[in-house]
């Protein structure tokens, strides 16, 4: 199986989708003459001219609403954003128009479109480029999210955004673009709310999804020298939620620790362990523990920022609380 | 004005009381000086006496509680006084309804009397609190007597809560190892007790014909006992001692023949009967007094001579055992020595030695001579350094001047704290002591 990295695994996706499917656009601030601001789009403007990759002016709400307009009159636009901190200019569009106009229209249109781009924080970019925005999309009722953690699920979990008659919300990672993995040739299909055990154990149960999912495969691998042996879930699709691949390890495990890159405060962790105590209340021997970013913005210095952001410490404390092994 | 009555620290180390007993109920009129309730400390059974009058408006405790230190016990203040404000944050329901709007409490008084006509028969004075508090009491029993578990406030995991009843197990049986003692998985699963076996008992019966339980009868009955306070405090402190303080033992066999002869002949004297446990004590407090070491304590970073002797004496009673103390002993002669031990030893048959007259010890003796115990090791009492062990007397032959004669011999040992006491110094002391008995009147010196 060839070895991409993930910006590739998702020009795959991307070209293989377009290939088969003329009425699939891909629009966004430097997708096309560019290139992509982070090379996913390589390549894909000499493929498919300028009518199918489109370079937008910098006005989120207005190609976002484009995007919109498009998709209820038969295309089916892949919208990538720069970062999804841009997108909160276009979130109107996103939030009222996209996610609730099959809703509200009775089921007379729908909005087969992809909203994608790199998500969360990423380094030393200040407080209003470092936003994780999963739970804030999954909180909206018409909206599907999908933020993959390796480039293999990138593809197929993409091509499935792309072939859904609903808005999609896929979430990448500046920092994950240039990570490698193996990626299956061709058709390659993750359906959408299907998790995956990336690493069987019997001790603790870690959901990660998305960036921070390596930060828990690294606290799993320390704490394995301790004797603790950590079953990781990633979820990879944030809505809907494969809640039930969760109960399942929680049954065998008895305990759980949600790692999120995102904020506390009704925060991905807060729904899962909400569902999770409420779903398997007599399994748990212990009470469920989160790691997630503090409730505070990013802060630009270094030293902050590593503090800020979640590390593998925090994962293993959190596993060998819930263990009682402290 | 109302009060609340906390529960005294009535003894250096307790951290919580048992209610023995209450002399007194709810509406009961209590005047300053007046002994409340018994409470039995790690220590002894204590008075608990009140510094002010009033009437008992609310026993918050009852017999068998155990109340931390300042927890509360008891309200007392003026007949009919609103102590609701007092009893905030004691229970959270209550004092939530005490926040409510008149109106609301008045609806409360309503509903309350319409559901239970009986009830508001009873109360004259409806009380939104007490009425609740009531109503609480009654839940919780109803509560405890249908449930089956009996775990009603053992912290348990889901897991761990729903294993147990799986398996029969009672939750308040289990010794939890989480935090704030949750009872765990792990600990379910390492459960040993009988009771897994007997918890259902009505199970095996019904099931005998179709197959035996083999476990259930090598396991054989048993009968659980609560640990009592004293025996808390005796498992802690001997605990403690032996696995901190490096313990070595030294045994010398002392020749009692004019021991006994003196002994004789002063009880012809003496008011009080001298025992020979009395001789005991008087012969290691003159020798404690030669031999400071022995009279020592390990602090820690530094070792603490004390400058009085007192020796405390082992005394067995009913759950356990208690060291009163006397006090100045090497200052005291046999005969005051003998009054005082026998006075202590009654108290502590009766339960009413206070903590002050067990504390301070020195030096500790433990005689299990009429028991006829030859010889034995003591656990060093601590704060002590030592512990002298004192057999029985027996009758030996004995080889004087090349013929084997009669002899009367006793043997003691000498438990001490190496950390303070090296073998040499207590041997000088045991020589010391043996030298005192086998020539008593150097006692007297």
């Amino acid at each position: 199986m060839p070895q991409l990295q993930f910006r590739e695994a998702i020009r795959e996706a991307l070209v293989e989708e377009m290939r088969n499917d003329d009425s699939i656009v891909i629009m966004g601030e430097e997708v096309a003459e560019y290139d992509g601001a982070y090379k996913v789009t390589q390549g894909m403007y000499e493929e498919f001219g300028g009518k199918r990759v489109i370079d937008t002016p910098i006005s989120e709400l207005g190609f976002a609403g484009i995007g919109v307009g498009a998709a209820m009159n038969g295309l089916r636009p892949i919208i990538e954003f720069m970062t999804f901190n841009f997108a909160v200019v276009g979130m109107d569009q996103i939030i009222n128009n996209a996610a609730k106009l099959r809703y509200m229209s009775g089921g007379q249109v729908k909005i087969p479109i992809v909203f994608r781009g790199p998500n969360g924080a990423a380094g030393q970019l200040g407080a209003t480029h470092s936003v994780s925005y999963e739970s804030l999309y999954a909180h909206y009722p018409g909206l599907k999210v999908m933020y993959p953690s390796e480039p293999g699920d990138a593809k197929g979990m993409l091509k499935t955004a792309i072939r859904d008659d609903d808005p999609v919300i896929f979430l990448e990672s500046e920092q994950m673009y240039g990570l490698k993995g193996e990626v299956p040739e061709g058709e390659h299909i993750i359906p959408l709310g299907k998790g995956k055990i990336k690493r069987e154990g019997s001790d603790v149960t870690i959901v990660a999804h998305g960036k921070i999912y390596h930060v828990a495969k690294k606290a799993a691998e320390e704490l394995a020298k301790d004797g603790i042996e950590a079953e990781i879930i990633d979820p990879r699709t944030i809505k809907p939620f494969d809640m039930e691949m969760v109960i399942e390890s929680v049954k065998k495990t008895n305990r759980l620790v949600i790692v999120d890159e995102s904020h506390p405060f009704c925060g991905i962790a807060s729904e899962v362990g909400f569902q999770i105590q409420r779903d398997a209340f007599d399994y748990l021997d212990a009470p469920i523990l989160r790691v997630c970013l503090p409730d505070a913005p990013a802060p630009f210095a270094k030293n902050l920022y590593d503090y800020w952001f979640p590390d593998a410490k925090q994962i293993i404390d959190a596993v060998k609380t819930v263990t009682y092994s402290k | 004005m109302a009060i609340i009555i906390d529960m005294p620290k009535l003894s250096d180390t307790m951290e919580e009381g048992v209610i023995a007993k209450w002399n007194v109920k709810e509406g009961d009129k209590v005047s300053s000086g007046d002994i409340i309730a018994e409470v039995e400390t790690d220590k002894a059974t204590m008075d608990v006496e009140v510094f002010d009058a009033g009437t008992v408006l609310k026993l918050i405790a009852s017999e068998g509680d155990a109340v931390p230190l300042g927890g509360k016990m008891a309200i007392i203040g003026d007949e009919g006084e609103d102590i609701s404000d007092l009893l905030d944050g004691d229970s959270g329901g209550s004092a939530k309804k005490e926040k409510q709007s008149e109106e609301s409490s008045k609806d409360d008084q309503k509903e309350e009397k319409e559901s239970s006509g009986d009830k508001s028969d009873e109360k004259k004075d409806f009380d939104p609190i007490f009425g609740d508090l009531d109503k609480d009491k009654k839940e919780a029993e109803t509560d405890s007597s249908s449930d089956d578990d009996d775990d009603g406030r053992v912290k348990a995991s889901p897991l761990a809560r729903k294993m147990a009843k799986e398996q029969g197990i009672k939750l308040s049986q289990v010794k939890g190892s989480g935090p704030n003692g949750r009872v765990t998985k792990k600990d379910i699963e390492s459960f040993d007790g009988p009771e897994k076996a007997e918890a259902k008992p009505e199970q095996p019966a019904k099931q005998e014909s179709k197959k035996p339980q083999p476990q259930a009868e090598s396991r054989g009955t048993h009968e659980d006992v609560p640990v009592s306070q004293m025996r808390k405090a005796i498992a802690r402190r001997l605990s403690e001692s032996k696995f901190t303080n490096p313990h070595f033992y030294e045994t010398i066999d002392i020749d009692m023949k004019k021991a006994i002869e003196v002994r004789k002949s002063l009880n012809e004297l003496s008011d009080v009967k001298i025992s020979f446990n009395d001789l005991v004590v008087k012969a290691c407090a003159v020798a404690l007094r030669k031999h400071q070491k022995i009279n020592s304590s390990w602090m820690g970073d530094f070792i603490r001579k004390h400058h009085g002797v007192h020796v405390a004496v082992a005394v067995a009673v009913d759950e356990g055992l208690v060291t009163p103390v006397v006090r100045n002993t090497d200052q005291k002669g046999l005969s005051a020595i003998g009054a005082e031990v026998k006075e202590l030893a009654g108290k502590a048959r009766d339960k009413k030695l206070q903590p002050d007259e067990m504390d301070g010890s020195t030096f500790t003796i433990s005689n299990l001579g009429m028991f006829g115990i030859e010889e034995f090791t003591a656990i060093i009492n601590p704060p002590n350094a030592c512990i002298l062990a004192v057999g029985a007397i027996r009758d030996v032959p004995v080889v004087e001047d090349g013929q084997v004669v009669p002899g009367k011999r006793m043997k003691v040992t000498l438990s001490s704290d190496h950390r303070v006491v090296d073998g040499a110094s207590a041997a000088e002391f045991l020589s010391t002591v043996r030298s005192l008995l086998e020539n008593p009147m150097n006692m007297l010196l």
